[in-house]
């Protein structure tokens, strides 16, 4: 066993410190040291997209990522999204157009949709299929989370529209 | 009370009940990622387990040296079968009703089979133990094929005595497991020798695996304090996990407590009992704290459930005018090193025996040999009915071929074969009777939508413009016809293990009106705590908002058969609606008691009982309920619950057709979907946002497993598809939109009507993609190729077609 | 999957990463994104007891386009060179391919560097290098160095790169003409079942010079001279085409893989190749 090392990081606004073996990977981190269990393990190799949470304001896979690497960086996870009594639309999204079925990649999903949004405010269905192509969803055939995305898209940019 | 000032529709649509779209109430907790997953599961104590595997498809193990690994500080100890031979639990019982190795036994049958239980503190120290755990193999003779199997002498289950019988009658050699037979041999052999036109085709139905996004895994808390085990599992059939662990181990049913938390998906994975779940529970008694095992990807494919790996040779028989006279099917079944597949006792093949499909064929047989390999063991229903997606390819790739041999457009074949809509209940020839269906009304609304005549037109042009070098591109036009066979089961003739497959609801109404209903189901995706509380807000007029739905945990929860098989609406629908009758008919006498009438002179209105031709007078069922409770009623008692255990009298019959457009690169082999179109008939409609959402679902996976999702083997037995990179799981990116469409014939006998739709659109589609690979080819002279279509399969049928040339 | 354990280094500079990698030789790594090493590690196919995490030291993440050449730093992202404009109209080619690379996570963490650098065949970026004809620069303990991409890759994960070596930057001279990147995948995500990088240069009716470069084809990157010869002077006609093929064929040494067989490959390759040629020259 390797030596611990003096890791910290901000994770959903909350400044975290603590010591751990370098080699211990982020998603474990968040999941049973920090127990916040939103992100999820679906592949462990970086194709599924499960365990997507947004470091330094890139989406990433947090199975493939160490403690040690994170160190240093604010990471947000679906926990730090949206709140009970304020969702985030893509929340809000997702629940109103049947974007979910067992709801294991869902946090996964709204976290890259996130980002993918805040590149690219009013995304074509093109743009969302191939923006979200990181991440699998065994359940829903995918028609109904680009609907859900779509619908939360119009939705942020009449907000936004408002508030200017 | 504002009652009289609502109108009846708007009381129909307060209530949120069957037929309308109602969002999900369980989505609010997983977009917020406060699901409770087996893995989210976090106890005091708790330790981590994990498997030693075998790199070996078939080896003998010589020996097992833990002590470099006992070295390494957090790992408490390495179990293997010597250890649990004393408490008998070195095997265990498979669902087909052959054993299993928990641990390796003396030898290993394929490639990750488990071989050592490593038990540590915490994961990492559990994977370096693995790491150090020193197997001394030796290498025996691997067989992967079937057909060779049965012809070697290398015997793969020492274990079992040659010359006994099976579990499933006689064995004809020691690597044969079973056969078993359906319909009329000599009379089909007899139609089919003297028809005027019989087509023959063999075709292989890949092994493939469901792959749920969540892998299995089980958290084991044996308190030896009070007596109690407390398992957490990925269990999509709670109840029969905890008899079965109750069999095996020796603790009394009461004192084991089953939970099913919140599931990343099943798709039939976790319908069986595997080795990870003992090992747990045993490594929980021997340490006395908790455990974990979590499987990761690799070991969920290379593992746990594999699904189909049937190797299909058909006949099928007909007039010159295309009338089918008899099909004969004849099956190889490769289920790896041990027989541990998931159907009910009495169809060792699940339901193949549908294979007649929608047709009326009047003779027919049905023979299958199932043989031991050294692949995986599983043979689960990866979201279909028992082996009812194979049936259905099978009779849907013959009808193709018939269709060539008569020179006949399919879609044609198939009308003039349905079976009539007044033929129902129809009689199949291999036994089973068909509850409903409207087939030539589906097929003519499906062929209309997508204007079929037109499709035809366009192809035939594509095909003069190939020809004459305008374009490499084909087209393909996927006809698929489906009747599935699901809601098992009668208990007359399905049972797992010796347990009957009823289903069952238990409903507890509070005294203001709400209400909580437990189910023996388990949503893993499906919705169920939406749809049931649909069911029961239609038949006990309470809203739906007002009712919590219950599953998966069996200390509280009804005995029930668990969630697979599209089984959930068909069974425990059904049990949710007779107990909700149960509650009604309670109601009824409430309500006459308090309107002062005679029982017979108040009817059910929605939400309320009201005098019959007064219908100003009446009683809500918030009023009864409460009522119920606080109001001394002469010959009643209090309360107002009820439960129903129900045996369904007959399977259901859902039916669909669909409708694919391909184009196929015939350089590269890549296809491309251009349209999809399915029409399913699932009887009576409780949620179509959510039957809408399951058929994409389905048809995703059908997509996969059609065009490149496969778990294949070398000639050594090792996996080559153990990973995502490998094993195909489309991403948005390569899945189409589909367009969705229904008829409705509700079930006779199923209480509302219903007979599920979750299975549908894969037992459905794969036919279907795969037809409008094998159209697209059809002009050229092919009949059949395999699945899966994958790029280099397609690009190998248009070169053997000379279309490179 | 758990990695097995590794001491973690996160120099703040090069003489620190040059120490550590002195110091322990093979047994250390340098990591960038480590989206292709953090699997291997995590299936322990790949032992590292030392691991360099690049992070931290500056000067590889620029993107800097000159007049003639294009110096992208070891550090710049798939993601960073898709979102750079500059680099969009000086080299499209490079966006072109790394849309095609696995999918947006792994794009936001893959490297430029740690893409070439591994030596893993599947990479796409290493053929569209030889395309370009880029060189790689290398410091080690004995001062920096240039190695052309056309000349850096031995076998698979095996490059002219010494184990106290770190790659820091590429250099591409600007390209010109037409280009394309064409890449038949069986999913996103994937590696490539054949990939063919094109730039190609016209002149009036006639192509001027021409580079072509495969990927996944043989045990490291292709590039086809003989490919490129067979276009030089023609109009990229039919026969030019054939030519151009036939040679890109000779070059290369498919595999089986569950991709498929050897002639599916070579097949495949002929008509990606074909398909990117054709592209390139129209936009040429």
């Amino acid at each position: 066993m390797s030596n611990k090392m003096h890791i910290k990081m901000n994770v959903n606004g909350k400044d975290e410190e603590f010591l751990a073996e370098p080699r211990e990977l982020l998603i474990y981190t968040l999941r049973e040291r920090l127990n916040i269990t939103g992100p999820h393990i679906g592949c462990d190799t970086s194709h599924c997209g499960a365990c997507t949470v947004t470091i330094d304001g890139k989406s990433v896979k947090a199975c493939t990522m160490f403690v040690a690497q994170a160190s240093g960086s604010s990471v947000t996870t679906i926990e730090g999204i949206g709140t009970p009594d304020s969702l985030h639309p893509l929340q809000e999204a997702f629940k109103e157009h049947h974007g979910l079925q067992c709801g294991y990649c869902t946090p996964g999903m709204i976290t890259r949709a996130t980002k993918l949004l805040e590149e690219n405010p009013n995304p074509t269905e093109e743009d969302i299929r191939f923006g979200m192509a990181g991440n699998i969803c065994r359940c829903t055939g995918y028609q109904n989370i680009v609907k859900s995305i779509q619908a939360a898209a119009v939705e942020m940019s009449s907000a936004k529209e408002a508030a200017e | 009370m504002k009652d009289e000032v609502i109108s009846r529709d708007d009381r129909v649509a307060n209530l949120k009940g069957m037929g309308c779209s109602r969002k999900r109430v369980e989505d609010a907790r997983f977009t917020q990622g406060k699901g409770n997953y087996v893995d989210d599961i976090k106890l005091d104590g708790m330790l981590f387990g994990d498997f030693v595997r075998s790199p070996y498809a078939h080896a003998r193990i010589k020996g097992i040296n833990a002590e470099e690994a006992l070295k390494i500080p957090g790992v408490l100890a390495v179990l293997t079968a010597e250890d649990l031979a004393p408490l008998g639990l070195h095997w265990m019982p498979t669902l087909a009703g052959d054993k299993q190795m928990v641990l390796a036994d003396g030898k290993v049958l394929f490639q990750g089979q488990e071989v050592a239980f490593v038990v540590a503190e915490d994961r990492y120290a559990a994977a370096d133990g693995i790491e150090l755990v020193e197997v001394d193999y030796e290498e025996l003779p691997v067989i992967v094929d079937p057909f060779e199997s049965l012809k070697s002498d290398v015997v793969l289950r020492e274990d079992l005595d040659p010359n006994a019988d099976g579990a499933h009658g006689p064995r004809k050699h020691p690597n044969h497991i079973f056969t078993w037979e359906a319909g009329d041999k000599e009379p089909t052999e007899e139609v089919i020798a003297n028809a005027d036109i019989v087509a023959e085709e063999s075709m292989y139905y890949h092994r493939t695996h469901p792959c749920p996004l969540e892998t299995c895994g089980s958290v084991a808390l044996m308190d030896k304090v009070n007596g109690k085990l407390t398992l957490w599992g990925t269990f999509q059939a709670p109840h029969a996990i905890r008899t079965i662990v109750s069999l095996i181990s020796g603790i009394e049913e009461h004192n084991i407590r089953v939970i099913s938390p919140d599931i990343g998906g099943g798709f039939g994975n976790k319908v069986g009992a595997y080795p990870g779940y003992v090992c747990s529970v045993v490594a929980s008694i021997v340490t006395g704290r908790p455990v974990k095992w979590i499987e990761d990807r690799m070991d969920n494919l290379m593992t746990t459930a594999f699904a189909r790996d049937y190797w299909m040779k058909g006949k099928i028989s007909a007039t010159k005018e295309g009338k089918i006279t008899g099909l004969q099917c004849h099956v190889t079944a490769d289920h790896g090193g041990f027989d541990a597949c998931a159907d009910p006792t009495k169809f060792p093949a699940g339901f193949m025996n549908i294979c007649t499909g929608s047709y009326d064929i009047p003779t027919a047989y049905l023979e299958v040999d199932g043989v031991y390999t050294n692949k995986a063991p599983g043979g689960v229903s990866y979201r279909c009915s028992f082996r009812v997606t194979e049936a259905v390819y099978f009779i849907e790739r013959m009808i193709e071929v018939l269709a060539i041999k008569l020179n006949m457009d399919s879609a044609e074949l198939r009308r003039i074969n349905f079976i009539k809509k007044e033929q129902f209940p129809y009689k199949a020839a291999l036994g089973w009777e068909y509850d409903s269906g409207d087939y030539h009304t589906a097929w003519d609304k499906a062929l209309k939508t997508v204007d079929y005549d037109g499709l035809r037109a366009e192809q035939a042009q594509r095909v003069e413009d190939f020809k004459a070098g305008k374009t490499r591109k084909l087209m393909g036009i996927g006809l698929s016809f489906f009747t599935e066979i699901v809601g098992a089961g009668p208990v007359k003739n399905c049972d797992i293990l010796g347990l009957g497959m009823f289903d069952s609801c238990e409903i507890r109404i509070h005294p203001t009106g709400s209400a909580i209903a437990r189910l023996g189901t388990i949503s893993q995706g499906q919705g169920h705590a939406t749809t049931f509380a649909q069911i029961l807000a239609s038949e006990i007029g309470l809203p739906a908002d007002s009712i919590t739905i219950e599953e998966g945990d069996t200390d509280t929860a009804p005995y029930g058969l668990g969630t697979y098989g599209s089984r959930s609406t068909p069974v425990a629908g059904a049990a949710t609606a007779m107990a909700g009758r149960k509650i009604r008919a309670k109601a009824q006498m409430i309500a006459a008691y308090l309107l002062e009438v005679h029982d017979n002179d108040v009817e059910f209105d929605v939400d309320r009982f009201v005098v019959k031709g007064a219908p100003e007078r009446f009683k809500t069922m918030k009023e009864i309920a409460f009522a119920a409770y606080n109001q001394a009623i002469p010959g009643l008692e209090p309360g107002l619950e009820a439960v129903s255990y129900y045996d369904p009298p007959n399977m259901t019959y859902p039916f669909g057709a669909y409708v694919c457009v391909m184009d196929i690169d015939v350089d590269t082999g890549v296809p491309e979907i251009r349209r999809f179109y399915a029409l399913d008939d699932c009887g009576t409609r409780i949620n179509p946002m959510i039957i809408e959402g399951q058929v994409h679902g389905g048809l995703t996976e059908a997509l996969a497993v059609a065009l490149g999702q496969e778990i294949a083997y070398d000639d050594m037995g090792n996996c080559k598809t153990g990973t995502l990179m490998d094993f195909f799981l489309p991403t948005a990116w390569e899945v189409p939109n589909y367009e969705t469409d229904f008829t409705v014939t509700p079930s006779p006998h199923h209480p509302i009507g219903a007979k599920g739709v979750g299975e549908s659109p894969h037992v459905g589609g794969v036919p279907c993609f795969s037809n409008a690979v094998q159209d697209a080819f059809r002009p050229f002279g092919n009949t059949h190729t395999n699945m899966p279509h994958d790029h280099w399969r397609i690009w190998k049928t248009a070169n053997g077609l000379g279309l490179h040339d | 999957m758990i990695p097995a354990a590794f001491e973690y280094y996160r120099p703040q500079d090069m003489a620190g990463v040059l120490a550590i990698l002195g110091e322990h030789g093979d047994d250390a790594r340098v990591m960038a994104g480590g989206h292709s090493l953090i699997p291997m590690m995590k299936l322990r196919m790949a032992d590292v007891p030392h691991l360099i995490d690049l992070q931290d030291v500056g000067g590889m993440s620029d993107i800097v386009v000159g007049a003639d050449e294009i110096r992208i730093g070891a550090m710049v992202t798939q993601a960073d060179i898709i979102d750079n404009t500059e680099l969009r109209s000086a080299a499209p080619i490079l966006r072109e391919a790394a849309l095609q690379i696995a999918d947006p996570q792994v794009r936001y963490m893959g490297t430029v560097g740690g893409n070439v650098a591994s030596g893993d065949p599947g990479n796409d970026m290493p053929g569209l290098m030889q395309c370009l004809n880029t060189r790689f620069t290398l410091i080690g303990a004995d001062g920096e160095r240039e190695v052309d991409a056309r000349e850096f890759y031995e076998a698979a994960y095996m490059t002219t790169r010494e184990d106290d070596e770190v790659l820091t930057a590429v250099i591409i001279p600007t390209p010109a003409g037409g280009y394309a990147y064409e890449k038949q995948k069986r999913k996103i995500g994937d590696y490539a079942t054949a990939a063919a990088a094109v730039q190609i240069i016209k002149d009036g009716d006639t192509c001027t010079s021409a580079a072509i470069a495969m990927t996944n084809l043989s045990d490291t990157p292709i590039y086809s001279e003989a490919a490129g010869a067979a276009l030089v002077g023609t109009s990229v006609d039919d026969a030019a085409l054939a030519a151009a093929t036939a040679a890109m064929l000779n070059d290369i040494d498919p595999s089986e893989d569950n991709r498929g067989p050897i002639a599916f490959k070579k097949h495949v390759a002929a008509v990606i190749l074909r398909r990117a040629i054709t592209r390139a020259w129209s936009r040429a």
